[in-house]
């Protein structure tokens, strides 16, 4: 069983983290995840940091030029990431966006990522069809999840299909948004956890987007597995260092 | 064998839909859609009649005779800088907005690098009384001034991208962002044939006017429908992919694409994606694109912002991996002078952009009763003072 699959039986909220590889500085990267994985979290989503992110506000973007400008590449990346299995067993997926997999050879990157004990990938342009026409197996046999987004518009039809064609859990954005672009939840957001929540699905749903500190982490919770923090981690690294990772930790719980 | 778009939105292996789910449900909603609505006799009769009463179709097809002369070659001019707000983009604004009324739209947005698509869309925005924001780079603000200006005098909120090299690209980053945070009351009007499925395709349906006229014109005046070759500038690919749509699949006639190579295609300032890019995805769609061998968009540049793009669209993509489309490049400089030389012979000064597509002359060679159409994409008004610094006039 898949690390991500093995965390999610265990009965308690999830805490998961994403922060941008390669930044503040670039050879932060290990250090933060072992400085996660000390605190207490439960799953980190690290940044491959892109050029052109669509989906996310002003913060991850600043974060993601930041480290591209420190010199983060692909390469690189894995190579900061290739003894990190020595050093910590929580599940780690790659977060990022499809062009950079797309070039490195997409056979290329999960091979690289399955030798490193990468357990699965977010890649939020990367539709469901496309991967199920022409990358599933590569996935699969790599032993990598893909981890799909739903959101509040998201048809009742399509989050059972996108249930249907994951493992491991459904990625809840929280509200039609960019990441760090809102923060903190009202009616609606729990009205769409609970709708979700009541549909019964296969996979177990972790919130993102919106979630900032213990208050909106315990409200994020309450009708799901667990819970995403971005950007307000970012601000807070960009604000104290990546000394301080641990810091931020011991605040939300 | 086609070069258009197939059932699942891909020109040969370029087009798709790249997407985060949070614009899904928008772009699927018009994928159902557009072409029901822009097939329904009543939107065909409002799209047409606005085209004719308001946009001033159809636009001239005109016999450049001194540059005929000059060039050796019988020259025709699609006189698409006689439309409205003076250039095409108004064909594919007209054609959006009705759309978004159908589909209960009430606010609209928009990217733009020329000004032009923005300006184009203020301008049915106040036509249709929606509220309407272009996004607009920050460099493109500054030398696009006249069209910043009548965007806000026809009542448009004008918002600066100031992310990466800040200009067309940044644009269109900020546009998306925009619809992701608000995905129920927005309808984003693309300017050109690029993003999602099916929005290449349905801004190209909208253009397809262009070489509809065309046809019908030459008949007219020729007695033959087909040129030997159609020529257009290409940013994004909307007024080629309009010129070439009815030729498209029509091997008789030569399809030349031209590109702005900005200093040079290899001084790295340069916006001449066929020459420089690679099949990547850049705004939901997999195309050519100018990046890193890491996978990093590269910042393109050309003197003229509507070609200030490192991408090109999927048609685009396709007619030169095929080799259907011929491909050629032309420096600042070239494009420049072209526009003068347009200006001297005929009257008639470009949009720089469109410059770029009468530069082709001292690189291809045509013969003499090769019977060329240029796309005149646009008028040179908002180019006076980039004329003006270039020429000392
Ligand atoms: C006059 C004119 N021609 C051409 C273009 C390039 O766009 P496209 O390639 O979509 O026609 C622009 C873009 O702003 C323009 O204003």
């Amino acid at each position: 069983m898949n690390r991500i699959q093995k965390r999610l039986q265990e009965d308690k909220k999830i805490l998961s983290i994403y922060f941008t590889a390669g930044y503040p500085r670039l050879e932060d990267t290990v250090g933060i995840i072992e400085s996660l994985e000390k605190h207490g979290v439960d799953l980190v989503e690290i940044g491959l940091p892109f050029s052109d992110p669509l989906a996310d506000g002003p913060t991850i973007q600043e974060s993601s030029t930041k480290a591209l400008k420190n010199g983060m590449t692909t390469e690189k990346l894995f190579s900061q990431l290739q003894e990190i299995r020595e050093k910590v067993s929580i599940p780690l997926i790659i977060m990022g966006y499809f062009n950079p997999v797309l070039q490195y050879g997409v056979e290329e990157f999960c091979k690289k990522c399955q030798e490193i004990g990468i357990d699965g990938l977010i890649l939020p342009d990367l539709p469901l069809r496309e991967y199920q026409l022409q990358y599933k197996d590569i996935f699969e046999a790599h032993g990598l999840l893909n981890i799909f987004l739903i959101t509040p518009q998201t048809s009742q039809e399509r989050i059972r299909e996108i249930d249907a064609a994951s493992e491991g859990f459904l990625y809840l954005v929280s509200s039609a948004s960019t990441t760090g672009a809102k923060t903190g939840f009202g009616q609606e957001q729990e009205d769409y956890f609970k709708r979700v929540a009541a549909m019964k699905l296969r996979n177990p749903q972790i919130a993102g987007f919106g979630i900032s500190n213990a208050e909106t982490f315990a409200q994020a919770t309450r009708h799901t597995h667990g819970a995403i923090i971005g950007s307000a981690f970012i601000k807070h690294l960009t604000e104290n260092g990546a000394s301080s990772a641990g810091e931020f930790i011991k605040r939300i719980r | 064998m086609t070069y258009n778009v197939d059932e699942n939105g891909y020109y040969g292996e370029f087009g798709g839909a790249y997407i985060p789910e949070m614009l899904y449900p928008n772009t699927e909603e018009i994928r159902q859609q557009y072409i029901r609505i822009m097939e329904d006799p009543a939107f065909e009769k409002e799209f047409n009649e606005l085209l004719r009463d308001y946009v001033g179709r159809p636009t001239p097809l005109y016999y450049a005779a001194r540059l005929s002369e000059h060039v050796g070659a019988r020259i025709y001019l699609k006189r698409e800088d006689l439309c409205h707000t003076g250039a095409h983009k108004v064909n594919n604004t007209i054609g959006q907005i009705l759309l978004a009324k159908r589909l209960g739209k009430n606010r609209i947005i928009a990217e733009t690098g020329a000004g032009q698509h923005g300006v184009a869309t203020a301008t049915v925005c106040a036509l249709m009384g929606m509220e309407c924001i272009v996004y607009m780079g920050a460099v493109d603000i500054e030398r696009q001034a006249p069209n910043v200006a009548r965007m806000k005098m026809l009542g448009a909120t004008v918002r600066a991208a100031n992310s990466g090299s800040r200009t067309l690209k940044d644009a269109t980053n900020e546009a998306i962002r925009d619809w992701i945070n608000n995905p129920v009351d927005t309808h984003y009007i693309i300017g050109s044939v690029v993003g999602p499925h099916p929005y290449p395709d349905m801004v190209a349906r909208f253009q397809s006017v262009i070489s509809a006229e065309i046809k019908s014109q030459l008949q007219e005046k020729e007695g033959r429908s087909q040129p030997d070759f159609v020529v257009a500038c290409v940013g994004g690919g909307s007024n080629a992919a309009g010129a070439y749509y009815h030729y498209l699949d029509d091997t008789e006639v030569g399809l030349i694409a031209v590109e702005a190579a900005g200093k040079g295609v290899d001084s790295g300032e340069s916006a001449a994606t066929s020459y420089l890019g690679k099949t990547g995805i850049i705004h939901g769609s997999k195309t050519l694109l100018m990046q890193t061998a890491d996978g990093q968009i590269t910042e393109p540049y050309s003197i003229s912002a509507g070609l200030d793009y490192p991408g090109v669209g999927p048609m685009h993509a396709h007619l030169y991996a095929s080799g259907r489309g011929e491909f050629i490049s032309i420096t600042d400089d070239e494009a420049m002078e072209a526009g003068r030389l347009l200006a001297k012979l005929e009257g008639i000064i470009p949009a720089i952009e469109t410059a770029h597509a009468f530069a082709i002359f001292d690189k291809r060679k045509f013969k003499k009763d090769d019977l060329v159409v240029i796309n005149l994409s646009g008028r040179g008004d908002k180019d006076l003072q980039t004329y003006i610094d270039y020429f000392k006039l």
